[in-house]
Formats: structure tokens, sequence, C-alpha cells
């Protein structure tokens, strides 16, 4: 009998306690594959954010710090500068990141900190119950939004990749999705990219995967597959904001 | 080894570095300034980190990383400062990550002055991080004594695997004296087996947390932390006694103010006024069997700092009712004078006119 698929070495057999449909946990399997395939998995050290993925220490086959909110980059910093030789990185939602984090991420791209962000935006606080984020797009209902988010007293979408684009130390930065199969692979591609420019020393990468959330969205996991595409990727367009010429 | 004069701040940065500080992380602030300076300035030289972070939220949680990563970290604020690295300071703790805090504090509350002052007394005893947590601080009264304690800090840090903070006044940072630095040769620390160096393949992953979402997990691990404090408020209580032998008022002070209510007790004595002082080194634990032994001559307490009274609610505690207790306090930046001070212990004893 031979072998046509096996569960990634990057990942440890605890059952994940994601809603059915939800996407973090594609992502989650995306790293770990990426962490072994360049073989690094034995010198990685994660940092879990508060969301979601609270518990991603617990499926990440390999060193974790669990972080206060939004302070997953400054840990991130604090670990990469004593072991430059180890491969680090922070998973974040769009919570932790875009809002009660901004300042941590914004200078650790400033610092050109050489670790990689996996950076989850799934326009939505999923783990408090579905309240707006900075990310959550014009109209959209979130359950502190409920007559859906008004550019007048909100602002519009915040557009992380964009932002972090202007910033120098921020070296890799590309927009991908996981709602369909080539989207995945794509995503497989520039978490790879992003893990490779940490290996080459050239300072920041951050790839922000644009991710389902049902149970906050109030939809099938099938509907929000297509509403991520229809609403999300006209708003946060995908592609490659920065890269070094090697990872173009 | 001969004695050099430096500057407090400065002393404390090159006690941090002797003892084997590998990573420094902090935001600029007065009246500390001179500690990142140092760092910066000597840290690349032995191998070590130094980041200005962003804010001292960020300060403190580059702490819980590399404190994770198994190094000795150390970082440094001001009474505002403080404030913000509460968050991670709950972190530090509920994560058992040892690491060296230090305060030197200023007037507040506020953006206050930048003034000396022992208004942070309740903030670095009581914390202001949430959850259950204790975390031993020392208030050195001098340089060569910040030097010291520093030093022990790491040690104290590393064998319970907790944060310590050692809290100076603005006084303590700024004034120079002659230090020498004795390490402590402590060796018998216990090996950090838990740190995320990356597994190696060769082990299970390690976990640097704080979160445990089960109440029976939570409440055991409230256990074995309190098991800890426990063991602090036995071992780590310091506290020094200054001519209390036949003392028949007890004056009560830390820090720089202790220094001034010794020359007050000196010149209490010269009029005939039999007093003695309580120093508490760690303020946390606090020396509560010093009160105990108070000798029977003694007939009330006074309390002085430069605050509008908080270590006052500790000698209550330890005094348990036994004897009147007085206060004399300055505040925002203004150090109380031994005159001051020994007419407020005057009027208590009845020598006033
Ligand atoms: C200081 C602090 N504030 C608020 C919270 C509550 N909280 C937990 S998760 C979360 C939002 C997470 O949302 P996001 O980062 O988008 O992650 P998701 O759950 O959507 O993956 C919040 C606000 C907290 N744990 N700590
Ligand atoms: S709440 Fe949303 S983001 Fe969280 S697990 Fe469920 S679907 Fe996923
Ligand atoms: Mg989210």
């Amino acid at each position: 009998m031979s072998l046509l698929f096996e569960p990634t070495k990057g990942m440890t057999d605890k059952s994940m306690h994601y809603c059915p449909g939800c996407t973090h946990g594609i992502i989650h399997r995306l790293v770990g594959e990426v962490l072994v395939e360049l073989g690094v998995l034995g010198k990685s050290i994660g940092v879990a954010p508060v969301g979601c993925a609270v518990l991603a220490y617990d499926y990440f086959n390999c060193d974790m710090h669990e972080a206060a909110h939004g302070r997953a980059p400054a840990v991130a910093t604090g670990i990469k500068r004593i072991l430059p030789d180890n491969v680090v990185f922070t998973y974040q939602g769009d919570g932790d990141l875009a809002s009660i984090g901004a300042a941590e991420i914004v200078h650790a791209a400033h610092r050109g900190e050489n670790f990689t962000t996996i950076f989850v935006n799934n326009a939505i606080y999923g783990m408090t119950g579905g309240q707006m984020a900075p990310t959550t797009l014009i109209g959209q209902k979130a359950t502190t939004s409920p007559y859906g988010r008004d550019k007048a007293t909100t602002g519009m979408p915040l557009k992380i990749s964009e932002m972090l684009a202007t910033i120098d130390g921020a070296v890799f930065v590309e927009r991908v999705t996981v709602h369909n199969v080539a989207g995945i692979r794509k995503t497989k591609k520039a978490i790879k990219k992003a893990f490779q420019v940490q290996l080459d020393g050239k300072g920041f990468g951050i790839v922000e995967i644009l991710s389902t959330c049902p149970t906050g969205w109030g939809q099938t996991p099938v509907e929000s597959l297509s509403w991520l595409e229809n609403n999300m990727i006209p708003y946060y367009p995908l592609g490659n904001f920065r890269a070094p010429e090697e990872a173009k | 080894m001969a004695k050099i004069l430096m500057k407090g701040n400065e002393a404390i940065a090159e006690a941090a570095i002797r003892a084997g500080c590998d990573c420094f992380f902090g935001y600029p602030i007065t009246p500390q300034n001179e500690v990142p300076e140092y760092m910066a300035k000597h840290m690349p030289k032995t191998g070590g980190v130094f980041v200005q972070a962003e804010s001292e939220v960020a300060a403190i949680n580059m702490v819980y990383g590399a404190a994770g990563a198994g190094f000795r970290v150390m970082t440094s604020t001001s009474s505002p400062g403080m404030a913000l690295k509460q968050e991670g300071i709950s972190y530090l703790v509920g994560a058992e990550l040892p690491s060296v805090i230090v305060n030197i504090s200023r007037g507040g509350p506020g953006l206050g002055s930048i003034q000396p002052s022992q208004s942070d007394y309740f903030q670095v005893t009581r914390g202001g991080g949430n959850g259950d947590y204790r975390i031993v601080v020392f208030a050195p009264s001098s340089i060569q004594e910040a030097v010291d304690l520093t030093i022990k800090s790491f040690d104290i840090a590393d064998y319970y695997r907790n944060p310590v903070i050692l809290l100076g006044d603005g006084m303590i940072g700024q004034m120079m004296e002659p230090v020498e630095f004795n390490l402590s040769g402590k060796t018998n620390l216990p090996k950090k087996d838990w740190a995320t160096t990356g597994t190696n393949g060769e082990r299970k992953p390690n976990i640097i947390n704080s979160l445990a979402l089960a109440s029976e997990d939570l409440e055991r691990h409230n256990y074995k932390l309190q098991k800890k404090y426990d063991e602090m408020e036995e071992k780590e209580v310091m506290h020094e006694t200054y001519k209390m032998d036949d003392a028949e008022i007890v004056l009560v002070a830390y820090g720089t103010t202790s220094r001034i209510t010794k020359n007050a007790i000196d010149s209490l004595r010269e009029n005939g006024i039999k007093a003695g002082l309580i120093r508490p080194i760690t303020l946390w634990p606090f020396p509560n069997k010093a009160f105990e032994e108070i000798p029977k001559t003694a007939k009330s307490i006074l309390v002085v700092e430069m605050s509008m009274g908080q270590m006052i609610d500790d000698v209550k505690i330890a005094n348990e009712g036994r004897l009147p207790i007085h206060f004399y306090g300055r505040a925002g930046g203004m150090i109380p004078s031994p005159e001051e001070i020994a007419n407020k212990a005057k009027e208590i004893v009845g020598g006033a006119k």
C-alpha cells in the first residue's frame, strides 16, 4: 500500500477547537507544512495571539509562546533578538494585530525585525462573539455595528498590507486568500517566501490571509466562502506589495 | 576591589551586566534615562541585546519573549511607564518568567513631576496587573545597596521563576556614591529546561503560557504560585534596624527617606529623645517580624514617606494594633528635612512647645 496523504509533522495531533468551516485550521496546516518543508521546525519558535487562535500553542509542533492581546510582535522581537539563528513567527488575528496591537506590528516592521507574521484577517472579532474589527467592511453587520459598519463614525476598514508596505523594514508583504484551492496554493507559496526572507536575514515579512468566520458572520461555511470572495477581495486586493528581488 | 564613583542609574545598569543580564528592553523616561543609555553603550560590547522599544508596553513584552527563551532580562522605567508595564508583569508572573524590573519612581498621579517620590508603593506592592500575584520588591537606600540588590534580583528571579522589582526613588537614580561590584556566585539555580530555544526534534515543544481555561487547572496553578509566594515570605524578607534597643519612638522609613530619618534620629537622641528606625529593604514581603520585636520601651510609631501615606497600611498590618501610629509625609517631589521629621517626633512624644 502506498501512502497518499498524512498529517504534517508541523502540527501536533491535538484536535482543533475551531468552528466547522472556519479557515483558521487550513492556515495552521499551511504554516506547519512550510516549517517542515524548509527543514526548520526544530528551530522554530511561534507566538500565539489572543483571539480564536489563542490555543495555537497546542497545535504547532514547535516551541511556542502565548502572548498578551496584540503584543506578539514585541514578544517575537524579544525572542528573535537573543536567538537570531532560530526561526520566529507570530500568528495573529485582525483584532489582535490591526487594533490593540497596531503599535507593536508597525514598530516591529519599522525596526525591520527578522521574523515572520501570519496575519489572519477575517474582518471580525471571532473569539469574543463577532464584534466589529478595524477590518470589518462598510455595511457589514457585527454585534457592535448592528446596523452595519458606518464610515462616518468608525472610518474605513484598515488596509494593513498597504500600510505596512510603506515601511522600509517590511521587506515582504503579500495578501492572499484561503477561500478556494487556488488561493490556498498561493497562500502556501507566500508563507514559504516569507519564511525564506527570514532565513536569508532580510527583515520583517508578513502574509495577510483573508479568512472566513462563518460563526461571527452568521453564515454557513459555504456561504462564507463566497461572501469572502465577493466582498472582501474587492476591498482587500490580493497580491504582493513588497518583496526582495529573489522572492518576487 | 577598588570602589568607583557612580551615578545610581549607571551603577544599577553595570550591576545588571555583571550579573549576566543578556537583554535590556526599555523606553526613555526621566529620571531613569541613564539606565537605557548605559545599556545601549555597553550591552553590545558583551554580545548582549539592547532594544529601545516603542513603548513600555512593548518593552515588557520583549522581556516576556527573551525571558521565555531562557535568558537573563531587565527593563527599567519610571512611574507612568511602570503603569504601562502592568499587563506584561501579570503575564510574566502567570507564565512564571524570571526578569528584573527597575522603577526609578517620580511624583504622580498622572504625568506628575520628575522629582523623587515614593508614591508608587501601592503600585509595586499591590500590583496594577490583574490576578492573584506577588513580586519581591527591593527598596535600596544607597547606591551600593542598589548594586547588591540588582545582582541579587537576578538570582531570586531565576530561583522562583518570578519577576523581581527594584524600586528606587529619583534620588537613588540620580545621586553619585562609591560602589564596588560583588557577584553572588550563586550556582545552585534551577536549569531552565522549560525555555523555548527550539525543540531540535529532540524533545516535546516547550510552551510559555499563562492561559488555563479549565477552572481546576487555573486553581492548581494559583496554588502552585502561592507556594512560591509563601516561600518568598519565609526566606526573602530583608530589613535593617537602627538604634532600636531602647527606642521610645519607632520611626519607619525606606529608601532615600530612611537616610534622612537616620539623621533625624541622631538629632533626636542628642536632644534626649530615644528614637529608633525600622527600615524595610523588601517592601514585599514586608518585615512583619521586625514589628513583633519592637522593644517594650516603645510608645509610638512614626511612619515617614515621600507620599501621602502608603506604606503606613503595611505598618498597620504589621503592628496589629499594638502601638499608636503617626504619619509624616511630603509629596510631589518635596523631600522632608531631618528637622521636620524630628519636630514631628517631638510633637508625638510631647517634647514640642
Ligand atoms: C487586553 C485584552 N483586551 C480584550 C481581550 C478580549 N479579546 C479576546 S480575543 C479578542 C478579539 C480577537 O479578535 P481577532 O484578533 O480578530 O481574532 P479572531 O478571533 O477573529 O481570530 C478580544 C478583544 C483580551 N483578551 N485582552
Ligand atoms: S468564531 Fe470565527 S474565527 Fe473563531 S473559530 Fe469560529 S469561525 Fe473561526
Ligand atoms: Mg478576527
